[in-house]
């Protein structure tokens, strides 16, 4: 990589003036604390880096600070003044704006119809187009974009749009500019671009508070570096205090509980599921893998790598094209959930409720949704056989149901889970594909799972668990691949799954990172 | 939850009364009874047969509608499509009554089931494969099968053979142990219906791609299949309906099933089937189209409300029933 250390200004002079000032900020939902006392101090033409695991609390830090949600303790302060926002414009009012991660872009309204879209500038009743236009222009060759003002946001590729968002945070002065991931989305030489305009709004003299899970841009980029985890402050260094290794170790740091059942150990047995040169979205991701009996095979890596669109592609949810794709001996060439699951294959959606279960039906119509032609090969539904499978998943997955009759969706998250392992489950696979096992599941029902994964482990089937929780992807995993930009970037084995190697070789642009070469 | 609890989890799948799905026979009930209260006339033998026998049409009709509207879909052509083929329906038995006599009938009768299916096939692909918005689709098609009917009749009418009527009569107004045919036709066609619906692997398909499509392709079912099925279903239920009708009047016009989707939509709707797909309800469909059917009949016995205004109050009773089912599953 090619991002300049030494283009940093302020690092060796006097500590830059306070713009805003976080004291103990803590913000609890219920009885369940997500951020605890965290002390900050953001100063103006610093760029301020916040790094964390997912869910180490980076969002709600960022959400505090913008008034897009109270804390439930502490203070914040902008020169020396306590201040409280009600919600996120009194924030912006006051100088502090958040960009989301996300596009929050209107597609059929052009550049500069978004950018003042809720504070339209007007002349009398009219809205005065030619100034918007003209303010417009203004503010996007401050953020280095070539775009027109009266583009269509629609047509624009994603990496514009991402300026133009950053463009409208822009449009009034700001003291602070908060940016969450904003090169989550983007490739290369855009997040070179995106890097330079950082640096420009440091110059300015704003304080940007710049939150991203790439290592090598905040190596690249910050003075200052805060490291949360689980939800408390670790604490703050110099940037250049510390390396990427050093940043990876300070986010991880923690111990492994009994939470995971022992490991089996890497398996010597033929390979169950062989893909070989899978192509997913037109080239965007491409991988090669394979999963033995016996295993647990873990695919880590951030979110956005590419993981659940590869395992999409490999069922045919996604276009893809693969060399070879073989599933217990049987080679697949167009591949789709049906035949996938014919051949011994199948895969658990990250996205329960948007893709694994019906909520508004029953358990019965859930569980033998998909394997419904395998357990029920007569064109009559046999309802009596449903509810015998129905009673029989419930005890074997321990789903705590009231009654029977409860529809997918009055379930508890654990419970639903388990519907849907059960429903997968259902096809006697001897590939499973789990997307995320535990994902918003409480601690029990974690646990719980991971002991389903090893039973059917060691049961001699094999199992690829895609998971964005270290902990969980170190626990469960025998064998781990590590995905970075759509490239397998990494294997682990043994004592090497480590969360400091995973971490390392998601973020960073240290070994192995071929998938990142320019275009 | 305690484990005690758990242990007695219901043992049947439990046939727990739902009253949002009883709501419309009991609104059937209550219309039925107020006929009663305002005319005596309305309760006799003889209207009650004739005011059933006439929701027959809707009710066909409704039936293919509740597995398009289950799937997440809707078809405006099916009054269009309707006529279209009771157009082609008359033309094919009239071209072949000189050969085959009252054989005809028959052999014009599947001419009508093959044209409605191909009629409905053609709105599920363009559907599906076109990846256009049902609503859309069947807008158009609508437009093309009201356009070709008006051409088949030369804007006039299109009668059948002379030689054939008396033989096809019965089919409409005869019946079998006094239950009329269409009221049979009409049982057997809701019986399938509720069959494929509610106890096979493609009506369970139904429901799961209408509430939610990702979830179904997510299980490997083939969603654009499901779907364009469903348009088939409905088409060769026109199909059904059209054999029923032509003997009534025996001649297909270019007002012929005019507005008839939307009384079927209306009917499909307050039976209730969620319009956004993954609740179907075929006997609730069968009961609101006798609702619609009730009320013109107790609005033309009664003096106290003119019958102009019977679509009104049809239009008025949709409404209720969504109000009605807004504040029920508010809770």
């Amino acid at each position: 990589m090619n991002f300049s250390l030494t283009d940093r200004t302020g690092s060796d002079t006097a500590p830059k003036p306070s713009v805003l000032h976080a004291e103990v900020l803590s913000k609890a939902y219920g009885p369940i604390t997500v951020l605890s006392d965290v002390t900050l101090d953001i100063r103006a033409g610093e760029v301020h880096a916040i790094i964390g695991e997912n869910g180490a609390g980076k969002s709600t830090l960022m959400k505090l600070l913008s008034g897009h949600t109270p804390p439930t303790d502490g203070a914040i302060s902008m020169s020396g003044k306590t201040i409280t926002f009600a919600n996120a414009v009194q924030a912006e009012d006051a100088g502090i704006v958040l960009v989301h991660q996300e596009i929050l872009l209107a597609p059929d309204l052009t550049v500069a119809q978004n950018l003042f879209l809720g504070r339209e500038l007007s002349r009398g009743f009219r809205v005065d187009d030619k100034l918007m236009n003209r303010r417009a222009a203004e503010v996007l060759a401050r953020v280095g974009s070539s775009a027109r003002p009266t583009t269509r946001v629609g047509d624009m590729p994603l990496a514009q749009r991402q300026l133009v968002q950053i463009a409208r945070a822009l449009l009034d002065d700001r003291k602070v500019v908060i940016l969450d991931e904003p090169t989550a989305m983007l490739a290369n030489d855009e997040v070179d671009a995106l890097l330079g305009i950082a640096r420009n709004l440091r110059d300015d003299g704003v304080a940007v508070l710049y939150i991203s899970h790439r290592l090598e841009e905040v190596e690249a980029l910050a003075d200052r570096v805060t490291v949360l985890r689980d939800g408390k402050m670790i604490g703050t260094w110099p940037a250049q205090e510390l390396d990427q290794r050093q940043m990876a170790e300070l986010m991880v740091g923690r111990e492994l509980s009994m939470l995971y059942p022992p490991k089996r150990g890497a398996a010597a047995t033929d390979p169950v599921l062989i893909v070989e040169d899978l192509s997913v979205d037109h080239g965007k991701i491409a991988a090669s893998f394979i999963v033995r009996p016996g295993e647990v095979l873990g695919i880590g890596g951030m979110i956005g790598a590419g993981r659940t669109e590869l395992i999409e592609g490999l069922l045919g949810l996604r276009p893809a094209q693969a060399r070879a794709i073989r599933v217990n001996g049987t080679i697949i060439t167009k591949p789709d959930v049906g035949t996938m699951m014919a051949a011994g294959l199948v895969y658990l959606t990250e996205d329960r409720k948007g893709k694994g279960l019906l909520l508004n039906e029953g358990l019965g119509p859930n569980l033998t949704l998909q394997a419904l032609g395998m357990v029920n090969p007569g064109l009559r539904l046999d309802r009596r056989q449903e509810t015998r499978a129905v009673k029989s998943a419930v005890e074997e997955y321990d789903i705590r149901v009231r009654t029977l009759s409860i529809e997918a969706g009055q379930l508890s998250g654990g419970n639903q889970q388990k519907l849907l392992l059960a429903k997968v489950m259902l096809a006697d696979p001897s590939v499973v594909i789990i997307d995320e096992p535990t994902r918003g599941i409480d601690i029990g029902n974690k646990s719980q799972i991971y002991h389903f994964i090893d039973d059917l482990v060691r049961a001699g089937k094999a199992c690829a668990v895609i998971s964005s929780e270290l902990p969980e992807l170190i626990g469960l995993s025998d064998r781990v691949l590590v995905m970075r930009a759509g490239r397998f970037v990494a294997e682990l084995t043994g004592d090497d799954i480590t969360e400091q190697n995973v971490v390392y070789a998601a973020a960073s642009s240290g070994d192995g990172t071929e998938g990142r070469k320019r275009a | 939850m305690s484990s005690a609890e758990i242990a007695t989890v219901q043992e049947s799948e439990g046939f727990k009364i739902r009253w949002s799905d009883l709501a419309p026979f009991i609104a059937l009930a209550v219309i039925v009874l107020l006929g009663a209260l305002i005319n005596s006339n309305f309760m006799s033998s003889n209207n009650m047969m004739n005011v059933i026998t006439r929701s027959a049409f809707i009710a066909i009709i409704g039936v293919g509608a509740t597995f398009v509207i289950a799937t997440g879909g809707l078809d405006l052509s099916i009054g269009s499509m309707l006529a279209f083929v009771v157009g082609i329906m008359i033309m094919a038995m009239n071209a072949m009554a000189p050969s085959l006599g009252p054989w005809a009938i028959p052999a014009g009768a599947l001419v009508a089931l093959v044209v409605g299916s191909l009629c409905g096939l053609m709105n599920g692909l363009i559907t599906t494969v076109g990846r256009i918005e049902p609503f859309i689709v069947t807008l158009g098609t609508m437009g093309i099968f009201r356009a070709l009917i008006t051409f088949m009749t030369d804007g006039g009418s299109l009668s059948i053979d002379r030689s054939l009527r008396a033989a096809y009569r019965p089919v409409y107004f005869g019946d079998f142990l006094g239950v009329p045919y269409p009221v049979i036709i009409t049982v057997i066609v809701a019986l399938l219906g509720a069959f494929i619906l509610y106890r096979t692997k493609y009506g369970r398909h139904v429901t799961a791609v209408g509430s939610n499509s990702d979830v179904a392709r997510f299980s490997g079912v083939h969603v654009g299949r499901v779907r364009t099925m469903a348009f088939v279903i409905q088409g060769f239920c026109v199909a059904v309906a059209a054999i029923c009708y032509v003997p009534r009047l025996g001649a297909a016009t270019p007002t012929t099933g005019q507005l008839w989707e939307l009384q079927v939509i209306t009917a499909a709707v307050i039976g209730g089937t969620l319009l956004r797909g993954g609740k179907a309800h075929i006997w609730g469909t069968v009961a609101g189209a006798l609702i619609l059917e009730v009320i013109a009949n107790v609005m033309v016995l009664s003096d106290m409300v003119s019958e102009y205004l019977v679509a009104a109050v049809q239009g008025a009773i949709i409404i209720i029933a969504m109000l009605a089912h807004r504040f029920t599953n508010a809770r």
